[in-house]
Formats: C-alpha cells, sequence, structure tokens
C-alpha cells in the first residue's frame, strides 16, 4: 500500500470551489483525504505553496497513432502531455486509418494504457474514414469506448449526414462534435480573408465561413434534439450563435484553444508557417470575443487542438504547409496569461482544463475529492519560462507560440498516484 | 554609379515592394534610369558581374521575365544558368528546401526565383547564401515589374507623385497589381483599382487605394491606365461570368479611355489577351500604349537591382 503526502500546497479543485492550502493524501492511485492529518508511513512532499489542481483533461488532440507516427506517438504525445499537466486526453479519429472500427477504439485506449501516464479516450469516427458520407457504428464504437464522435479536422459537410449524426447519436447518449468550417466557402484558403491576406497574396478563408457552419448546425440540433459541440471556435459571430443556443436551452457546447485567445492573424506576418492553424488564426476583435467568451461561460473548455507535423510540413510555401499546431505543453501555460491579465480567475481558467470538460463528457476525471482517482497537477503559477522550438517535450516542435515568453509552469504531474513528471 | 550613402536593399535582398522606403525606391529607379541610357547607347558594363552566378530559378512558365533577367545579367557579364521546373528535379519530389541547399552548394551569387505560390522566395532566402530576387511569387508580389512600370512612368509624366493610376482587371490574382499598389502609393501616386467585386481582394482599400467597379468612373482623369492579365481559369472557376461580359464592362477600349486625361498613358504586363482586357486598337496605339518601353525599362530596371544587390559581393572580394 503506497502512500503519498503532498504538503503546503494550494488545493484548488474548481469542481466544488475548494481553494484552501493543505495537505492531500493519496493511497493506492485515490485521492484519500484532505483532512491534513498527519499520515502513517506515508511519503511526503513539501509543495512549497505551489498550486495543486486536478490533472488537466484534454478534449481535443491528434496523437500520430495509427498512422502518422513520424510525427508522434502517443508514447511522445504522453511525454508531452505529463510535462503539460494532463493527465487524459481524448484523441481525435481522423487518423490513418480514422477511427471508424471498435477494434481501432480499443487499440488507442490500450496504447494510452501501456504508457501508464496518460489515458487516452479516443473519439470515434462520426462517418466512415471520416469521409462525411456514410455514419460509422456509433453504437459498437461508444461500447468500445469511443467518448462522442467527430471527423475530427474535417467538417461534416453535407447538412444530411449532419441531421442523421445528431439524431442517430442521441441513442448512445453521444455528442457530435463539428470542425466549424462550411467547407465550400473555406475552400482552399490558408489565412482568414481580410487586410493581412490580401498584402500577403494568400488565398482567403472569411470569418463567415465559421458562422455560417455553426447557425446550420445550431437549426440541426434544434431539428433533432442532439448534443452539437463546436470545436476550436475562433469568432466573435460564432460564439454569438452559441450564447443565444444556450439561452434558448439547446443541447450546444464549445471549445477553444490557446491560439485563438492568445494570438491574433498577424502571427503569420512574414509567411510564419508554424502560426498556419486550421481555423486560420483571427483579427483581434475576434480574438478579444474568445475572451470574452471564456469569462462569460459561453466556452465549456478550453483544448489543446494540439496537432503534431514535422519540420518537412512546415517548411514549406505558406499555403501548402500544413495547419495545425502543437500545444499539449503550452495549454497550461498559455491558459495562465489570461489570469494573469486579469481576465479570468484562476479557478475559473482551471475549470476550463479540469472540471468542465470532464463534466461535458461525464467522466470521472478532473476532480480533487475524497476517492477519486489521484490525478493531479502541481504548477508554479508565476514561474517564468520560454517556448523554445526543439526544446518542447514530446517530438513535435511545431508550436505557434515559439519564442512566447510565458509564466505559470509544470512542477508535477500525477497519474493515479504515481509521479509521471517533474 | 555608387556612393550611394545608405544601403539600398538593406536586406541583402527583393523580396517585397512592400517596406521600401521611398527614398530607396528613388535610388532604384535613378541607378536604372542610367542604365536605360547606357544601354540606348550600346554600352555595356560586362566587368561588373563578370565571374559571378546568377541562376534564373523558375517554377513557372516565363518567358519574358526570364528573358529581361537572362539579358540584364549578360550585360553586367555574369554567368547565367536557367533552370525550369520541368527540367529540373523538382517534379521528382524535391523539395523547394532541397532545391535551395543544392543551389547553395553551388556557390551561386545571385537567384531570380519565379514560384506560383506567395512567400516561396522568402523561404528560400532564409536558406541560402545568395542574394534572392523575387520575379513573382503566387499572388504575393512582383517586385521588379513594379519597379519597370514606375520607371516607365516617371520617364513618360515626369514624376509619380500625385499622378492618378488607375489599376484595372484582376487585382485578386495579381502579385503584380499589389506590388505597384505598394509602390506607387509609397511614391505619393493616387491609386485607384478597378475591376468586379469578384475580382477585388478583401479590404483593398486598406491598402491605401480607392476601389471602382466602374471603368468610366475608375478611369476618369487617370493619368495612368493599368491593365492586368485576365486569366481563362478565372471564368471556368467562376469569378467571372465570359469573356464577352468582361470585355464589355472590364475592357479598355477607346471609348473608356476617353474619359482619362487626353495624354493618359495605357500599360499592361503582358502577356496581353487582346479583345478580352484590352482592344487592340488601344494596345497598339503609340500615342497612348507604353508597353514597349516597360520591356525595355525591365532590362533596366533588373541590371540596376542586379548591381545593388552584388555590392556586397563585391566589397568583400
Amino acid at each position: 500500500m503506497t502512500k503519498l503526502l503532498i504538503t503546503n500546497a494550494r488545493i484548488l479543485d474548481p469542481g466544488s470551489g475548494l481553494d484552501t492550502v493543505g495537505s492531500l493524501l493519496v493511497e493506492d492511485g485515490r485521492i484519500a483525504s484532505l483532512s491534513g492529518a498527519p499520515a502513517e508511513g506515508a511519503e511526503t512532499l513539501d509543495a512549497g505553496g505551489a498550486v495543486l489542481c486536478p490533472g488537466l483533461v484534454d478534449l481535443r488532440a491528434t496523437v500520430g497513432e495509427p498512422g502518422a507516427e513520424h510525427r508522434e506517438t502517443i508514447a511522445s504525445a504522453a511525454e508531452a502531455a505529463a510535462a503539460g499537466g494532463i493527465t487524459t486526453l481524448c484523441a481525435l479519429p481522423d487518423t490513418e486509418p480514422a477511427l471508424d472500427d471498435p477494434a481501432l477504439v480499443e487499440f488507442v485506449i490500450r496504447r494510452g494504457e501501456a504508457t501508464g501516464s496518460l489515458t487516452i479516450l479516443p473519439w470515434g469516427a462520426a462517418t466512415k474514414s471520416c469521409a462525411g458520407k456514410e455514419l460509422s457504428e456509433f453504437g459498437l464504437l461508444r461500447e468500445a469506448g469511443a467518448v462522442g464522435f467527430t471527423d475530427g479536422a474535417r467538417a461534416i459537410g453535407p447538412a444530411r449526414t449532419m441531421r442523421l449524426a445528431l439524431s442517430y447519436a442521441r441513442a448512445f447518449g453521444a455528442m457530435i462534435v463539428q470542425h466549424p468550417e462550411e467547407p465550400s466557402l473555406a475552400g482552399t484558403g490558408a489565412a482568414t480573408e481580410g487586410e493581412l491576406a490580401t498584402r500577403l497574396g494568400l488565398p482567403g478563408i472569411p470569418a463567415a465561413a465559421e458562422a455560417i457552419q455553426v447557425a446550420r448546425d445550431i437549426a440541426l440540433a434544434r431539428l433533432t434534439g442532439g448534443h452539437v459541440h463546436f470545436a476550436h471556435v475562433s469568432t466573435a459571430a460564432a460564439l454569438d450563435l452559441i450564447r443565444e443556443a444556450k439561452a434558448e436551452g439547446l443541447r450546444v457546447s464549445c471549445d477553444t484553444a490557446p491560439p485563438y485567445f492568445d494570438l491574433n492573424e498577424t502571427a503569420i506576418g512574414g509567411f510564419r508557417t508554424y502560426a498556419k492553424l486550421s481555423p486560420p488564426l483571427r483579427r483581434e476583435e475576434d480574438r478579444l470575443a474568445v475572451v470574452a467568451a471564456l469569462k462569460d461561460g459561453t466556452v465549456d473548455a478550453i483544448a489543446s487542438d494540439h496537432t503534431p507535423w514535422d519540420a518537412d510540413d512546415k517548411r514549406l510555401p505558406f499555403a501548402q504547409a500544413a495547419p495545425g499546431g502543437a500545444g499539449l505543453a503550452t495549454l497550461l501555460g498559455v491558459t495562465l496569461a489570461r489570469v494573469h491579465a486579469g481576465d479570468l480567475a484562476l479557478p475559473e481558467a482551471l475549470a476550463l482544463l479540469t472540471s468542465r470538460p470532464a463534466a461535458l463528457l461525464g467522466i470521472e476525471a478532473g476532480r480533487i475529492a475524497p476517492g477519486a482517482p489521484a490525478d493531479l497537477c502541481l504548477f508554479h503559477p508565476t514561474r517564468a519560462w520560454q517556448v523554445r522550438d526543439g526544446k518542447l517535450p514530446g517530438k513535435a516542435q511545431n508550436s505557434p507560440f515559439d519564442g512566447r515568453a510565458l509564466e505559470g509552469r509544470v512542477i508535477g504531474t500525477w497519474k493515479r498516484g504515481k509521479r509521471v513528471f517533474g | 554609379m555608387s556612393g550611394f550613402s545608405f544601403p539600398i536593399l538593406p536586406t541583402g535582398h527583393l523580396l517585397a515592394i512592400e517596406g521600401l522606403e521611398p527614398p530607396h525606391i528613388s535610388a532604384l529607379l535613378d541607378l536604372a534610369e542610367s542604365y536605360a541610357l547606357l544601354n540606348r547607347q550600346g554600352k555595356t558594363q560586362r566587368d561588373l558581374l563578370k565571374g559571378r552566378t546568377l541562376i534564373n530559378l523558375f517554377f513557372e512558365d516565363s518567358t519574358r521575365t526570364r528573358t529581361s533577367f537572362e539579358l540584364a545579367g549578360k550585360r553586367l557579364g555574369a554567368d547565367i544558368v536557367n533552370m525550369s521546373v520541368s527540367t529540373s528535379s523538382v517534379n521528382k519530389g524535391e523539395t523547394l528546401l532541397d532545391t535551395a541547399a543544392t543551389l547553395n552548394a553551388m556557390n551561386t551569387d545571385l537567384l531570380v526565383v519565379r514560384h506560383g505560390q506567395s512567400g516561396a522566395p522568402a523561404l528560400l532566402a532564409q536558406k541560402v547564401d545568395a542574394a534572392v530576387i523575387n520575379a513573382g511569387d503566387g499572388t504575393h508580389e512582383h517586385p521588379t515589374q513594379a519597379l519597370l512600370d514606375a520607371l516607365t512612368i516617371r520617364r513618360r509624366r515626369g514624376r509619380l507623385e500625385e499622378l492618378v493610376v488607375a489599376i484595372c482587371g484582376d487585382v485578386l490574382h495579381s502579385r503584380v497589381a499589389r506590388s505597384n499598389i505598394h509602390l506607387l502609393s509609397a511614391m505619393g501616386a493616387r491609386l485607384r483599382v478597378v475591376g468586379p467585386p469578384t475580382l477585388i481582394p478583401s479590404e483593398c482599400a486598406r491598402l491605401g487605394v480607392e476601389v471602382f467597379h466602374d471603368m468610366r468612373a475608375g478611369l476618369e482623369g487617370a493619368d495612368v491606365v493599368m491593365m492586368l492579365r485576365l486569366q481563362k481559369e478565372r471564368m471556368t472557376g467562376g469569378l467571372v461570368p465570359s469573356s464577352r461580359e468582361y470585355f464589355r464592362f472590364f475592357g479598355l477600349d477607346a471609348a473608356k479611355l476617353a474619359v482619362a486625361k487626353p495624354d493618359a498613358i495605357v500599360m499592361h504586363p503582358g502577356p496581353m489577351n487582346r479583345g478580352i482586357e484590352i482592344d487592340s486598337a488601344v494596345a497598339d496605339d503609340p500615342a497612348r500604349s507604353v508597353i514597349g518601353e516597360q520591356v525595355e525599362m525591365g532590362v533596366a530596371v533588373r541590371m540596376a537591382v542586379l548591381d545593388v544587390l552584388s555590392r556586397r559581393l563585391r566589397r568583400n572580394a
């Protein structure tokens, strides 16, 4: 029977509102007590006043397996996740092959378990091969462990397919996650349409492509009673629609990712392909709207949107470079920048990374409470570090935050009571 | 023709007009003007780039720009190699940066690049030791075209500032338009763009131009009418319904040109689509069309650019 007593920590459980300086006892991989009573035979760790919160729950990441192991493996993603304080991660299904078969879902879950540091919960493919045509086997995939359904970085385009997906998923209590971008309008665009794209001579994606997809899918959620979740929402117009749909009582939720509240389109200046993302970085007004939506609760979770690429995928002319950025190691630090800027209180910010995504998925994670799994993240809220290409944990180095100075660094991560980082 | 007190192209490359300051542009135009004079006198400076290697790396077909650079380089005595995509290993899957590494190993001094992707020359410039000259990248910029246009205008009208310049046609896909907008507005000209809304880029007005969708309104009182090439695929892509409709509303003919200043000049970067964006009667009118002079100035401007970018090499020699 292994016991660990973490003392002198600012214990923060956003789900319950607990925010206290004290001790936490871990026993057999679960949180045994928060009483602070001395524990016989326990290994003791003095946290030195650092913040102890639930291990982060990342709603959305690409892990490279199966099919893109040269970019990232589950083991390398787990290393980066542990360094970022992430203990549960939902893997996207648009892999090669796509996660449209129960055996593949089970494979990814098993590979996650084998890391010993990271629980991987796969999203199932919404359509076979994520090709946007025929629905995949929601029931069998759900039984195998899929947390919900999405075509990942591809929008579910035809309205009929989306209608059927939202409708059929109700039978299995699952949500459909949409990449909110109207495909015919987005076309082969590489940057947000506007002055900067015009100056750089890059094909544009109008910001309206997001609002159009969101408006349509809200109407389909209303029609079907299904649960639609919009991933990496990045525009003011889409957030307004989601806010209204929630007020109406529809089953609509959304997440965003750190680039959309920390960076704006100017990051692509000089054809910087590491800042080429999908959806593309937006103008400053949209970034501010994302911050406002984090504050007022419209956004349900902050996901890493981790998309690993190797140098060859990015060292190309901008329009040909692959979209997406590495995000596991920077998820907490970039979110804390909103706390340091005074936009979010620390518990609010942490809720978006822990209890709220866990509640959305309906999983036992993202909480500090007696009996809960001892998935923990210990971080120093003001310790400074710099994001550096080539120095990030894990394989993927394509961070849009390359060069960014951050305050707030993970100093320890525990998975089921076992220290996996720090 | 040396002794400027500041580096004319401080980055050591010519990747874009955007970012160049008016004194740099004026200095380049002055130097080009003197090369134009030498060319007309039949004099050459074959020792200036002697022993230097210039590679014309063209990933897109081009006859006139490549020939113009080749002639400019030869008049200055450079050794010139033409590489076009159809004959290079790029078609065998070699990446742009592999190509860059290969050229670097050959000790190339000057690299002239045309590429279908915006930003490709900038990417190459990060990876090669040679001075890179953008000879047109995607829909981004075509700096030497804007310089030769400006030189042509200056010679014809004596100045650039306060001139009303109307750039007409497919501005959306035009690197020539972007470079000209940056250059001419930096030099104080009053820029207009004229074309159907589907061929005008988003927020174009923020580049400092006035946008018109009616040719007569856009050409009213213009000193310079610059026509752009309309590529046939724009019609198949649905941006323009047909060539006859385009010519009717946006093609330049004598009737539309009549509202411009009586001595307005007509320009075209070539190659022209006669009967689509320009009527032959206008294109071939020696009183209005300066298209031939544009080609002549092209060689002079490229000589000036090669001269300036090789100064560092000559100093170090």
